[in-house]
Order: C-alpha cells, then sequence, then structure tokens
C-alpha cells in the first residue's frame, strides 16, 4: 500500500483549488473554469488511483484493519475540560467496498458538472469557489470514519450549496436555497444529537490504558466499547437506542430524500443551475442512503432489525409515489426531479433485504443512479439553455431537429427505465432479486415492481411529447450537441453502458464488504440480544 | 463439427447483427450504402444459421450442447456459500429450429425492405433496427438461462418500440410504439416475479438446475400451488410478448410500423417469442397452470378473430389472424399438443410473415392505401403478388397440400383428444370454430382486395407488381408454405423428420400428481426421479396416443370441412355477392359493433388503466404540492407566525419591562431630582427636619 496520503489529497484538493482561484482576479474567467476544470480532473485520476491499488478482497465496515487508504492520527486532544473529560477527536479516513463506488462517482460527477457549468457568466470566481468548496465536502463524507469529521463533512457541503442555489438559481431561487437549507439543518441537528449521545456513550481504550470518550464509528459498531450506563449503550437497560435511530434515520432520510421528507427535492432542483442539479442529484442524494448504510446499519444493528419492514415500506413508497406524482409533472426538470425521488426508493428497498444481493443492488443502484439521473438532469439543462423553458409540452419533434441529443436522451431514458444492457437493469434486478430473498419484505418487493412498469410510462411519454412527433416551427433554429456538451455526455454515456453489459467491474468492488456487512448484521441479532442479559 | 465450434457459430449468429446495428447506426449518416453491408450480415448470419442447423440436426440429434460462463461472481455470501450469476448459450434442437426461422425472415425481410423503403430519410436507421432486433430474438432462442430470457426479451421490447415508432413524427406511430412497450411491461413484471420465485427457491437462473431440482422434490415454498402460479407468471410475461388476451391490444396498433416490419417481427418471430418461452419453461408447468395457459390460447384465438371478421385494414386484418394463430399455439401447448404447437410456431411464420409481405407489396403498389374498400381487381395488375398471397392464405385456411394444414391439424387433433380425455371439450369446439372464421376472414381479405372489379380506379391504374427484391422474398415464403419441406405426406405431418426427430416434447418434472393423468410417468407412485434423462420425452400414456390416434381423421374431416365452408361464404358474400352484406350487417348490428369495435378493449383500457392512473398521478401530485409540502411550508409559517409574535411579546412584555423600569427610575428620579437643589442651605433645612421627625420616632 502506498503511504501517499491519496484520500486526504482527494477530498482536499478542490480546497486548495478554491483557495487558488481566490487569487485569481475576477474577469479571468476562462482561467478560473480551467482550473476547476484542472482540480476536478486531477480528482478523477486520483479516484482512478484509488481504485487501481484497492484490494478487492478487504471487507471494511466495522473492521478498522481491512479498511483501506487509511489515515488516522490525533486531531483535537484536550484534557481535562471540566466535567466532559478528556476531549480526543481522531482525524479518521478510511474507505470500504461501501464507500469507493461513491468516491469514484463523486469525482466523476463533480468533474462533469464542471462542463456543465462552463455557461455560467454571472460571478464566476464566487461560484467556482463554492463548487469546489462543495466537492471536498461531499468526498469528506464519503471518507470520514469519525462521525465528528462526518458531520463536519456533512455540515460544510450545506453552505456553499445554500449559496449556490440562491444566488445562481432560477426566479424563486432564494426560496428553495432556505427550504434546502433548513430541512437539511433540521436533519442535521438530529444527526447531531444521536452524534452526541453516542459520543457520551462509547470509550477507546488508549495505549497508555486509559479509557476516553470517542467519536470513532468502527468503535461504535462493537457493543464492547459501550459504556454500562451510556444513554445509547446497549448495556444499559434503559437506552435510548431505538429514539436515537428514528432520529438519525430521519436525518439521513431527508438527504435521500425519503417520502414525506422530499418535498424541498423538486423545489431545489426546479431552481438550481443544470451543473447543481446534477451535483444534487448524482452525489448528494447518495449522503442520506450512504449514511444510513454506513452509520445506522452498523452501529444499531439490532434496531435496524426491528425496522427493516417499515424502511422498505417508504422505499416502495417512495418508489410508487416518486413515480406518480413524475408522471402528472409539466416542468421536465420537476418531472425528472421526482424520477429521481423514485429511483432512490429502490435504494432504501435494497438496503432493508440485508442481504448480499440486496445491498449489492442497493450501493450499485447509488452509483447507476448517480450517473443515469445526471444524464438526464444535464438533457434538461441543453434543452433550457437553448430553449429557455423547460415546459414539456411546450416542444415535440426534436428528435428531427436534435439526432444526436436524440440519441444520448433515448439513451438515458432507456437507462432510467432499466433497459437490460444498461446499468441500471442490473442493480434494480439485483435489488428486486435480494428484498424478496427476504420473506418479511417479498409483498413489498412485488408492489414495488409496479415502479418500473410506472417509470416506463412517464419516461416513454415524455420522451414522446418532447422529441417524437413533429417538429414545432419555433424550435427549427435550435442546434445540435456542441463540443463541451459532447464532453459531457460520452463518459456517462459509456459508462452507463459499460457496467450494464459488465457489472462485475463495479460489483467486484464492493463484493467483499457488502458480504462483511451482511455477516455482520447477521450477527449481531446473536450479539445484541446475549446482551440484554446485562 | 466439434462442439466448441457451434458455440462459437452460435456467438456469431448472435452478435453479428448487433456489429450490423452498431456500425450502421454510428456511420449511417456518413456512408450513404451502408445498408448493404448491413445485408450482407444477415446473409452471413442466415448462412451460419444454417450451418448450426444442420450439423445439430443431423449429427448432434440427441445431444444438447451448452456452454456457460459467470458474469457475475457475488463472492462467498453469508448462509449461501459462493454465489454466481452464470450466463450461458444452450444449443437444441428447437433453438435451431427457430434460429433458422428468425434469421431466414429477417434475411428476407431486409431484402424485401430494400425497395420497400427506398427513400425513407432514415434509410440506414431502419435497417440498424432490423439488426438489432434480430440479436434481440436470436438472444432469446440461444440463452439456457431465464435471466438472459429476461434480458433479451426486455431488448425486443426495444428493437420493437423503435420499429413501431420508425416514423415517430405521425403520432400514431409512436403512440403505438410506447403502447407496445408498455403493455409488454404489464407482462413482463408477471414474468419478473415469476423469476423471482424461481432464484429465491433454486438460486440459480438455469433451466436444466431449476429442472433438476424440481424433480428432486423442492418446490416453491414447498408447496405445488405455488409451482402453478410461477408457471402463470412466467406465462404473464408470454401473454405480453405473444399479445395474448388481454394484453393482445397494443399489436394491432404495432401496424403504424413499416409493413416489412410487421411481417418480421409482428407475425413471424417477436409475437413467437412468447410462445417459445412456453416451449422453454414447459418441464414445470403444472397441470393446472397449462389449463390455464389453454384457456388464454383459447380466448386468444376466438375473440381477435371475430374482430378479424369486420376490419377493413388490411394489415389490421391480418394482426388480429395472428393473434388467434398464437392463440392456437398457446392453446396447443396447454392441451399437451406441445411438438404440432411449436410446429405452427414455424409454418405460421413462414405464411404470416408472407401475408405481410403481401399485404406490403399491395400497400406499396397502391401507394400507402391500406384500406381493402378500396381496393379491388389488383390480382390482375399484381398477378405473382396474388399467387403468393393466395398460397399463404390457404395455407393459414388449413387446406390440404399446405404447410398450416399440417400443423393446424395437427392441434385440433390435440385438442380433440384432450377434450376425449379429459372432458374438457370446449377448447376443440373453439378451436374448430375459429377454423371456420379463419377462413372466412381471409378469403374476404383476399377477395376485396385482388378479386372483383376496382374501386378507386386512380390508384388501381397506378398499381403495378412489385420489383424483384419485393417479390423474391415472396416467391420463397409460398414455397416454404408447401407441405413438401415438412413432410412426404400431405396427411400425416407425423411422417416428416420435424416431428419425428426434430422437435421433442421434453420429459415432464413437476410432481406426478400436478400433472394431466395422461401426462404421468410410468414411474410407480412415491419414487421420485432424481434426474432428468436428457432428451427424453414427455411420456404420454397409452390413453393419450390412442385419443390422438382415433381423433386424426375426424378432426381433419371437420376442419376441412369447416375451412370450405368459411371459403365458401366469402365467396357467397364478397365474390358472388348472393347475400348483401350490409342488410346482414345491420340485422346483427350490436354484435357488428362488437367486432368492429375491437370487442371496446381499447376503450375499457384508457379509462380504467390509463384514466385511473393518470388521474391518481394528478391527485397525488396535488397532494404533494398542497398537503405534504403544505405542511412543510405551514410549519414554517407557523414559525415565522410564532417568531413575530415572540418578536412582539419581546418587544411589548419583556422590553416593555425594561423600559418600564427605566421610565420608574426616571420618574422616581424626575420626583428626587427637586431634592437635589445644590443649595446648602436648603439641604440644611432637609436634614434638621430629618432628625426632629427621627427624634420623634425613636423617642
Amino acid at each position: 500500500m502506498t503511504y501517499f496520503p491519496i484520500l486526504s489529497f482527494i477530498t482536499f484538493l478542490p480546497i486548495l483549488g478554491m483557495i487558488f482561484i481566490l487569487f485569481i482576479p475576477k474577469n479571468q474567467a476562462t482561467m478560473i473554469k480551467s482550473v476547476t476544470l484542472l482540480i476536478t480532473s486531477a480528482q478523477v485520476i486520483a479516484a482512478l488511483f484509488i481504485l487501481h491499488y484497492y484490494n478487492y478482497s478487504l471487507g471494511g465496515i466495522n473492521d478498522p484493519n481491512s479498511f483501506q487508504f487509511m489515515e488516522k492520527f490525533r486531531w483535537i486532544d484536550i484534557s481535562g475540560f471540566s466535567w466532559i473529560g478528556r476531549i480526543k477527536i481522531d482525524y479518521f479516513l478510511g474507505i470500504d467496498g461501501i464507500s469507493v463506488p461513491l468516491v469514484l462517482l463523486t469525482a466523476i460527477i463533480t468533474f462533469i458538472a464542471t462542463l456543465s457549468s462552463w455557461t455560467i457568466d454571472k460571478q464566476v470566481k464566487g461560484y467556482f469557489a463554492l463548487f469546489l468548496l462543495l466537492d471536498t465536502g461531499m468526498m469528506g463524507v464519503f471518507v470520514a470514519l469519525d462521525f465528528f469529521l462526518f458531520y463536519i463533512f456533512w455540515e460544510l457541503m450545506l453552505l456553499p450549496m445554500y449559496f449556490l442555489i440562491g444566488i445562481w438559481g432560477g426566479k424563486r431561487r432564494e426560496y428553495a436555497a432556505i427550504k434546502f437549507f433548513l430541512y437539511t439543518l433540521f436533519g442535521s441537528i438530529f444527526i447531531l444529537l444521536v452524534m452526541i449521545g453516542l459520543y457520551f456513550s462509547t470509550s477507546e481504550t488508549l495505549a497508555d490504558g486509559t479509557k476516553v470518550f470517542t467519536f470513532n464509528m468502527l468503535a461504535m459498531m462493537n457493543p464492547h466499547n459501550y459504556n454500562q450506563f451510556g444513554i445509547l449503550s446497549p448495556l444499559n437497560p434503559n437506552n435510548l437506542r431505538f429514539i436515537a435511530y428514528i432520529f438519525l434515520f430521519i436525518g439521513f432520510a431527508i438527504k435521500i430524500p425519503m417520502f414525506p421528507f422530499h418535498t424541498w427535492l423538486p423545489d431545489a432542483h426546479v431552481e438550481a443551475p443544470t451543473a447543481i442539479s446534477v451535483i444534487l442529484a448524482g452525489v448528494l442524494l447518495k449522503m442520506g442512503t450512504y449514511g444510513i448504510l454506513r452509520v445506522c446499519f452498523p452501529i444499531f444493528p439490532e434496531i435496524t432489525r426491528q425496522l427493516v419492514w417499515y424502511i422498505a415500506l417508504f422505499g416502495m413508497i417512495n418508489i410508487i409515489y416518486g413515480a406518480l406524482c413524475a408522471m402528472a409533472q409539466k416542468d421536465f426538470k420537476k418531472l425528472i426531479a421526482y424520477s429521481s425521488i423514485s429511483h432512490m426508493g429502490f435504494v432504501l428497498l435494497g438496503m432493508a433485504s440485508l442481504n448480499s444481493l440486496g445491498i449489492s443492488g442497493a450501493v450499485f443502484q447509488m452509483f447507476n443512479h448517480g450517473t443515469i439521473t445526471a444524464m438526464l438532469f444535464l438533457i434538461v439543462g441543453v434543452i433550457y439553455d437553448r430553449a429557455h423553458t423547460r415546459e414539456i409540452d411546450a416542444f415535440g419533434g426534436l428528435m428531427t431537429q436534435m439526432p444526436v441529443y436524440g440519441g444520448f436522451v433515448t439513451l438515458a431514458f432507456f437507462a432510467a427505465i432499466g433497459l437490460p444492457g444498461l446499468s441500471g437493469f442490473v442493480s434494480e434486478s439485483f435489488i428486486f432479486l435480494g428484498s424478496f430473498g427476504f420473506g418479511l419484505i417479498r409483498v413489498l418487493t412485488i408492489v414495488s415492481t409496479l415502479g418500473i412498469l410506472l417509470g416506463a410510462g412517464y419516461m416513454l411519454w415524455t420522451l414522446q411529447r418532447v422529441f417524437l412527433g413533429t417538429l414545432k416551427e419555433k424550435w427549427s433554429s435550435l442546434k445540435d450537441l456542441t463540443f463541451r456538451e459532447y464532453a459531457m455526455f460520452i463518459p456517462l454515456s459509456l459508462i452507463i453502458i459499460f457496467l450494464g453489459v459488465y457489472p462485475s467491474a463495479m460489483l467486484n468492488l464492493m463484493n467483499t464488504s457488502v458480504n462483511s456487512m451482511v455477516k455482520f448484521m447477521a450477527d449481531a441479532k446473536v450479539m445484541y440480544s446475549s446482551l440484554s442479559g446485562f | 463439427m466439434t462442439e466448441p465450434l457451434m458455440i462459437n457459430l452460435a456467438l456469431m449468429i448472435l452478435l453479428l447483427p448487433l456489429l450490423g446495428f452498431v456500425v450502421s447506426l454510428f456511420l449511417g449518416k456518413r456512408i450513404k450504402a451502408i445498408y448493404i453491408f448491413e445485408l450482407f450480415i444477415i446473409i452471413l448470419t442466415f448462412a451460419g444459421a444454417v450451418t448450426l442447423a444442420f450439423v445439430k440436426l443431423n449429427y448432434y440429434q440427441n445431444t444438447d450442447i451448452v456452454s456457460q460462463f459467470t458474469w457475475i461472481n457475488f463472492g462467498n455470501i453469508p448462509l449461501l456459500g459462493q454465489t454466481n450469476i452464470d450466463l450461458g448459450i444452450l444449443i437444441d434442437n428447437i433453438a435451431v429450429l427457430m434460429i433458422f426461422v428468425v434469421t431466414l425472415i429477417s434475411m428476407l425481410v431486409h431484402i424485401f425492405s430494400i425497395a420497400y423503403m427506398k427513400g425513407d430519410k432514415l434509410y440506414n436507421r431502419y435497417f440498424a433496427y432490423l439488426g438489432i432486433f434480430t440479436f434481440s430474438m436470436t438472444g432469446i432462442v440461444f440463452t439456457h438461462n431465464m435471466l438472459m430470457i429476461y434480458i433479451f426479451w426486455e431488448l425486443v421490447g426495444l428493437s420493437s418500440y423503435l420499429l413501431i415508432g420508425f416514423w415517430f413524427e405521425k403520432k400514431s406511430a409512436s403512440d403505438a410504439g410506447k403502447k407496445a412497450f408498455i403493455v409488454n411491461r404489464v407482462g413482463d413484471l408477471g414474468m419478473l416475479a415469476g423469476i423471482l420465485i424461481l432464484y429465491t427457491t433454486y438460486h440459480t437462473f438455469t433451466f436444466s438446475q431449476i429442472f433438476a431440482q424440481i424433480s428432486a422434490g423442492h418446490l416453491p415454498f414447498n408447496s405445488e400451488f405455488w409451482l402453478t402460479v410461477t408457471g402463470i407468471l412466467i406465462f404473464c410475461g408470454a401473454i405480453g410478448k405473444s399479445a395474448q388476451f388481454p394484453l393482445h391490444v397494443w399489436l394491432p396498433d404495432a401496424m403504424e410500423g413499416p409493413t416489412p416490419v410487421s411481417a418480421l417481427i409482428h407475425a413471424a418471430t417477436m409475437v413467437a417469442a412468447g410462445v417459445f418461452l412456453i416451449v422453454r419453461v414447459y418441464p414445470l408447468l403444472t397441470s393446472g397452470a397449462l389449463l390455464f395457459i389453454a384457456i388464454i390460447g383459447m380466448l386468444s384465438a376466438f375473440i381477435p378473430a371475430t374482430i378479424a371478421l369486420t376490419q377493413n385494414d388490411i394489415k389490421k386484418v391480418l394482426a388480429y389472424s395472428t393473434i388467434s394463430q398464437l392463440g392456437y399455439m398457446v392453446m396447443g401447448l396447454g392441451v399437451g399438443a406441445y411438438k404440432f404447437a411449436f410446429f405452427h410456431l414455424i409454418t405460421h411464420a413462414f405464411f404470416k410473415a408472407l401475408l405481410f409481405l403481401g399485404s406490403g407489396s399491395v400497400i406499396h403498389a397502391m401507394h400507402h392505401e391500406q384500406d381493402i374498400t378500396k381496393m379491388g381487381g389488383l390480382r390482375k395488375k399484381m398477378p405473382l403478388t396474388y399467387a403468393t398471397f393466395l398460397i399463404a392464405s390457404l395455407a393459414i385456411s388449413g387446406i390440404p397440400l399446405t404447410s398450416g394444414f399440417l400443423s393446424k391439424d395437427g392441434i385440433l387433433q390435440g385438442s380433440f383428444a384432450f377434450g376425449s380425455l379429459t372432458g374438457y371439450w370446449i377448447f376443440g369446439f373453439v378451436g374448430f370454430l375459429v377454423a371456420l372464421l379463419t377462413a372466412f376472414y381471409m378469403f374476404r381479405l383476399l377477395i376485396l382486395t385482388f378479386h372483383g372489379k376496382p374501386r378507386d380506379q386512380h390508384k388501381y391504374d397506378h398499381a403495378h407488381e412489385s420489383s424483384f427484391s419485393m417479390a423474391m422474398p415472396l416467391v420463397v415464403l409460398a414455397a416454404l408454405s408447401i407441405f413438401i419441406w415438412y413432410t412426404p405426406n400431405p396427411f400425416n405431418p407425423e411422417q416428416g423428420a420435424i416431428l419425428t426427430n426434430w422437435i421433442k416434447a421434453p420429459q415432464l418434472v413437476t410432481p406426478q400428481d400436478t400433472r394431466y393423468n395422461f401426462m404421468k410417468s410410468d414411474v410407480p407412485s412415491g419414487s421420485v426421479i432424481k434426474t432428468v434423462p436428457e432428451n427424453s420425452e414427455i411420456m404420454y400414456s397409452e390413453n393419450y396416443t390412442e385419443a390422438l390416434h382415433q381423433a386424426h381423421i375426424p378432426a381433419m374431416l371437420l376442419s376441412l370441412v369447416l375451412a370450405g365452408l368459411g371459403i365458401l361464404i366469402a365467396f357467397i358474400f364478397y365474390q358472388w355477392k348472393k347475400v348483401d352484406v350490409d342488410k346482414l350487417t345491420n340485422s346483427i348490428k350490436p354484435l357488428y359493433n362488437l367486432s368492429y369495435n375491437k370487442w371496446y378493449f381499447d376503450e375499457m383500457y384508457d379509462a380504467i388503466f390509463v384514466g385511473g392512473t393518470l388521474m391518481l398521478s394528478r391527485f397525488l401530485s396535488w397532494f404533494d404540492l398542497t398537503i405534504i409540502d403544505g405542511i412543510v411550508n405551514g410549519s414554517a409559517s407557523l414559525t415565522r407566525a410564532l417568531s413575530i409574535f415572540t418578536g412582539k411579546f419581546d418587544n411589548v412584555v419583556v422590553d416593555g419591562f425594561v423600559n418600564f423600569v427605566a421610565y420608574l427610575s426616571g420618574f422616581v428620579g424626575l420626583i428626587f431630582r427637586r431634592f437635589q437643589t445644590g443649595k446648602v442651605q436648603t439641604y440644611i433645612v432637609f436634614v434638621v427636619f430629618s432628625i426632629v421627625i427621627l427624634l420623634f420616632i425613636f423617642k
């Protein structure tokens, strides 16, 4: 293994870029954009390095020895701080098979979003500085293993996002930005409460034998690290773990977003500039499901097992409800936003299966949703840039006017429908196979399959209304894709096709970790039930 | 030829059309003549298919060739152990026969389309789509597992969507493509559920492994009932793809596609995929599932046949007749006449492709006129088209010396025998009734199109016989509609190699007591067969063989009489006009309307399913915006109201108190200030007064 701190590099590179940009004069727009592009390309290359040196046989999840590219050192250490005692917080980074796909996804999507941001001409400097700050926040969430650090990254991405929507957005941008900000903050407070509760319930034994409270997430996954009387300690018969789980889950569910906490999403998407929508759908939503998988599941395995049916139920509601709402939309972008809600429901359903097929499917679906939905938002962006409207019924027949664009649209739409040969099919199939294999949520799975029918319904209907039929006179001057747009669509299309034909490339990456996770969740059943005797 | 070579050949047959698709898609705009490359590809594919079929049927008649590889490796899954998903190729007799049919018709359609599609602005794109269709169809046929069937199944759905909606600038065409895809998906949901049950139970998609486990007594959820349900669910896929009742509504609309496409995918191959699926999973179908299949097949044979009687669009008539004929095949499988049903699939593919290409030839000649009431007399202008169309009509009506007679008669014979053994005579009855209807509507079509006087003189004058590239496929297909290729005896198909050696009904794996009585093996009850012997056939009981034998002559005679009667009535009505058709239709107006309006299926589905879904979606969207988001915005407003209130409270009460205190102290100060005059004399007076008062108090 390399000794180069590649995770810190990939996480903080954008911040360096941001600082650099702050020194570039305001009017050097092209230079600012180029620097951002350079930074995000470097990030992609770093992600590819990680992929290359990644060891497929290490599991991760709860075992600190099988995480990779780990960086761990003392960050904050204040001894004897009144009644709280010694505060010790580690700078702890590491990745396993659950986070690797998302690190890769973040790098790719940010790169594509940079290309898509090229059309920004208002306050370019501020935009790209915030953009890079956002990048660091997102990347950090996926690599942090210390809860405190995780939370900092989680909050870090909130602020730039608020300004990116609030300043560069559409007509109702302030409303959408504040809604997004408050909603997410609301969730963050829940996460914060649980984090503090966990901190005071978990101790870590240091090398010198002293026991100190810890934010180490991996330590929180082992019931033996808990204090006897911690408020969230499984050893404490009067613990509040159930309530804490619900809080934590809601905190993450807002980000997914899960019904009924989803209404910030359509507004945020509709108002956000294209590139920010791409990031929002491509990466940000994954943070919610990632959080559940990384934090909720292994730290509270016994409560997860109690609640899987409800998780699957909400997954099902997301799938069906999102699809039906999408069908009724008149705004192209809002339709895609609702379809995104529907597709994230699959992730919840897959996770709830607690078996390898389902969880692999869920993680794979996170990646695929990232690429496919990013492409869908780019598609909306292309048409909005040219026509300055997003109303579905205003279009028609664009296929004849913009055949290449139409080709990419067809590909992306069919990927969203889950056509075999494209990546979405594989993940959705495994989610179904997994969740159907779990007797408890079998019926929910069958109902959820309706989602792929409804998906075909609204997608093909949209395809027809916008692209098929006769061309309307006023659109006869629209130009087909530019070189820059090719550069956005081609990589995403290739990924979608490649992973559809050869999904092993991604699944092998996560297999060991997913299997460890499943084993951990199954073992936890025994482990935690033996604890209740305390 | 060795087995690896055959696998490679199969892979070549599978992948060549895909190559054609990719090349034509990307180079279609740059290179005008790329369709020649596509044509070359399909000819090569067909040559490969012929070679493969020849080798398999001659040298490996009783050995199936399988090759598989691991597509996805899930690693060592807790509780399950090493888990893989394998993909693979299975070359068996029905596969090579099917591939032969698919590639042959695909090739003929390619050739036909060269002239038919000339001048279309997306000419090369059209050939690209034909390529991806051929690829997907080949995939369904060659696969050895359920997952791959599903994968290619959906890809066939895609290519069908693209081809039906090929002229996408027409709203009706894009509507039809969308409808086809979505209606198919409805069926696919059932199939998906079936696959989920199979995988959950057996942890494999591979047919042979699933069959082996079932025959070892391992059933889904340990119940025979669920085995039946699984069979029915998988059959749902076939209901969609083979346009069976109640999902048949997409096929007539699919006629919006170019006519050669209809010939290829909506007559000969894609719709046959459903039947092929039943054939593939046949061993696991219980008697309950088979009966369900038979009922659906029967309804699909009957209802569309009644609709075809009154339609005036030449392609619509053929579309309904296709559904009806597919219904025959499905019913045939349901009643246990496996071989005849598959045989009918092959013969039907040829003569129905011929009918569609023939209609294409007519439509081309009539400048895209499809209404048969505006045709007539074309016999003289288009003798070759007429002759081939006539042969195909005879075949579909089941007249001796044609291929259709052999296969259709087999199915009727099978349902007859089924009736005599089980008492379900209804299948035989409906089968014969449909034979009558078929003969009638086909000859109504033939007479109105080719006989009599032209009804649209202008279009008639411009009509002309088609060019070589369109005529050649007609001749080839007409030749294939003759009995001689299948059996030396025109009255007994079972003397030909195809039924005796090539098509073999597979051994069932279902538990003995879930089979039809006549399909039970002679194994003593209680003993369990551990392994499925390769290539062993269904062991029909002797009763069945006997019944089938006895049914042969009566069924043949009856079907002949009925077909003859149908043709005769058609001639009386439309050629000799002995009966006033308009008067007749008026006297049975309600029935006529029912048939003419296609039993109102479209209206019903539009109102209930499409309308219902849209209503629900609008309601939920309103609910989302008003209620859910209302709560969010409401709580925001509430918080704001509260904050305004606390702001006021803060301003008025809290701050008021503070200000009051300040005011009070100010006020007090104001009063006491008066005492502070700064004059020593005043202070002395105060002091003296104070002392006097204090002395007075404390005295």
